[in-house]
């Protein structure tokens, strides 16, 4: 067994792990964060995507002991304090850019992530960024859409975690 | 999918990997990004019994210049690589390359010292690197040596790297102001390449083919073409000279012969515009 310290979502975890343990089945089987899907479980569909030090990642292909001492961000850490929705599962909302909702925290999370990275973004540049989580239900087009609308609306979408409440 | 139990050690330089590696023989695989060990080990197509994560070894990262070339520590990731504006500006077809590798997910995690050390022909950056007539930089027990990427892959999944080597340096030359291009043919976004192409032009041309054979190989019957005064589309014919492509799900050995021909073509107009 491994030591592992991590801060999950503003709050920090210390757990001993199997070296296996993936960060996916860390983040939903010890700390019971079971919003963060898995999809695949081969590093192709994107549904199990967290921020690792505010980038994007698939967990299901990530150790948690390669994790020690990150700071994470899952669906669950991305509302503010009082439950306002982060901008991005705002425009989400919006947009309808959910059917089924199984992509959509991955696909949330990636979308985080890429606005925070690029200074600016068209529809090339969204569907590119996203290209990394797969949805079976919408066609992407209110995705797209949704990501787009945030793109727009720039300043509040870098700041994810604790901060999500200076965002609503 | 779980991968199968193993022992973890977190090596703190690279001094201490190659310790590790020799204590612990064969049974020890060191991990990077661990973006093409991992899908390995969960589907149990690779069992180490001990992984040295070398993720974290301080220094590692940097991308810089260095005389005549850029030096590129073996940790650097595919997102270092395509953001980097040093290496946009001396090197524009390796940050290229790497923008066209898998997805920002996996370009986040991904170094350009894994998917070397790798050796998988279907990769995108070992073709980029070939191109340029790069030189790796390995450490073992008796200090560093060098190996020219010409040298460096050997078949399948095999490179020149020794058992109780760890790659700590990628240098390419510099190559700001030359023609260059980079042309990856897949079917759907992420994917890797069917066949993929990279190519310099600098004075000298400089072309590698991805997925053409058991190892990235170097276009050396177009490189000739070119020198002695042949068009484009001449050169271009001899793209699958000496390949030896596979055939699988996406395409057969044939298809991969031809779309060589038609990007390499593609990516000589391009590098020569
Ligand atoms: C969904 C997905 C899509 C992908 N798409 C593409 C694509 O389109 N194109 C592409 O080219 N690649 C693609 N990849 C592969 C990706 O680029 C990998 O990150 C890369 O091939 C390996 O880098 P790594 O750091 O993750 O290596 P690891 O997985 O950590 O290691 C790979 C191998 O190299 C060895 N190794 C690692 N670092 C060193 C070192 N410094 N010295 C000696 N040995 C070392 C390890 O022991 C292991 O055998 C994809 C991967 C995934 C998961
Ligand atoms: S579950 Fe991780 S990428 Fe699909
Ligand atoms: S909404 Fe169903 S998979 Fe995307």
């Amino acid at each position: 067994m491994v030591l592992v310290t991590v801060e999950v979502n503003g709050s920090s975890y210390q757990h001993e792990v199997e070296p296996r343990m993936l960060l996916v089945q860390y983040l939903r089987e010890t700390l019971g964060l079971t919003g963060t899907n898995i999809g695949c479980d081969t590093s192709s569909c994107g549904a199990c995507t967290v921020l690792l030090n505010g980038e994007s990642v698939k967990s299901c292909t990530l150790l948690a002991v390669q994790a020690d001492g990150a700071a994470i961000v899952t669906i669950e850490g991305l509302s503010g304090p009082d439950g306002a929705l982060h901008p991005v599962q705002e425009a989400f909302h919006q947009h309808h850019a959910l059917q089924c909702g199984y992509c959509t925290p991955g696909m949330v999370m990636a979308a985080v992530s890429l606005l925070a990275e690029e200074g600016e973004l068209d529809e090339r540049g969204v569907r590119e960024g996203l290209e990394g989580n797969l949805c079976r239900c919408t066609g992407y087009h209110n995705i797209v859409r949704a990501v787009l609308a945030c793109a727009g609306d720039r300043a509040p979408v870098g700041e994810v975690g604790a901060a999500g409440a200076a965002a609503s | 999918m779980i991968p199968a139990a193993f022992e973890y050690v977190r090596a703190e330089s690279a001094e201490e990997a190659v310790a590790l590696l020799v204590e612990h023989g064969d049974d020890a695989k060191l991990i990077a990004g661990g973006h093409s060990l991992l899908p390995l080990m969960k589907l149990r197509l690779a069992t180490p019994t001990v992984l040295v994560d070398i993720g974290r070894v301080p220094g590692l990262s940097y991308i810089e210049e260095r005389g005549d070339e850029i030096a590129i520590g073996a940790l650097a990731r595919h997102h270092d690589l395509e953001t980097s504006a040093v290496l946009k500006e001396q090197v524009p077809l390796l940050a290229a390359t790497a923008h066209q590798v898998g997805d920002p997910q996996v370009r986040h995690r991904g170094t350009l010292g894994g998917t070397l050390a790798h050796g998988d022909p279907a990769s995108d950056l070992p073709a980029a690197v070939l191109a340029l007539g790069g030189t790796l930089v390995a450490q073992g027990p008796n200090g560093r040596r060098e190996i020219s990427a010409l040298e460096f892959f050997r078949g399948f999944l095999e490179t020149a790297l020794g058992a109780d080597e760890v790659l700590v340096e990628i240098r390419v030359p510099k190559a700001a102001g030359a023609g260059w291009s980079f042309q990856k043919f897949n079917r759907r976004a992420q994917d890797w390449a069917i066949v993929g192409v990279a190519a310099v032009v600098n004075g000298t041309t400089g072309i590698a083919l991805v997925n053409m054979g058991s190892t990235p190989l170097r276009a050396t019957a177009v490189e000739e073409a070119v020198r002695s005064g042949a068009s484009v589309t001449d050169a271009a014919a001899a793209a699958s000279q000496g390949t030896d492509p596979p055939s699988d799900v996406n395409a057969s050995s044939e298809y991969r012969r031809h779309l060589a021909t038609v990007l390499v073509r593609r990516a000589l107009e391009e590098a020569s515009s």
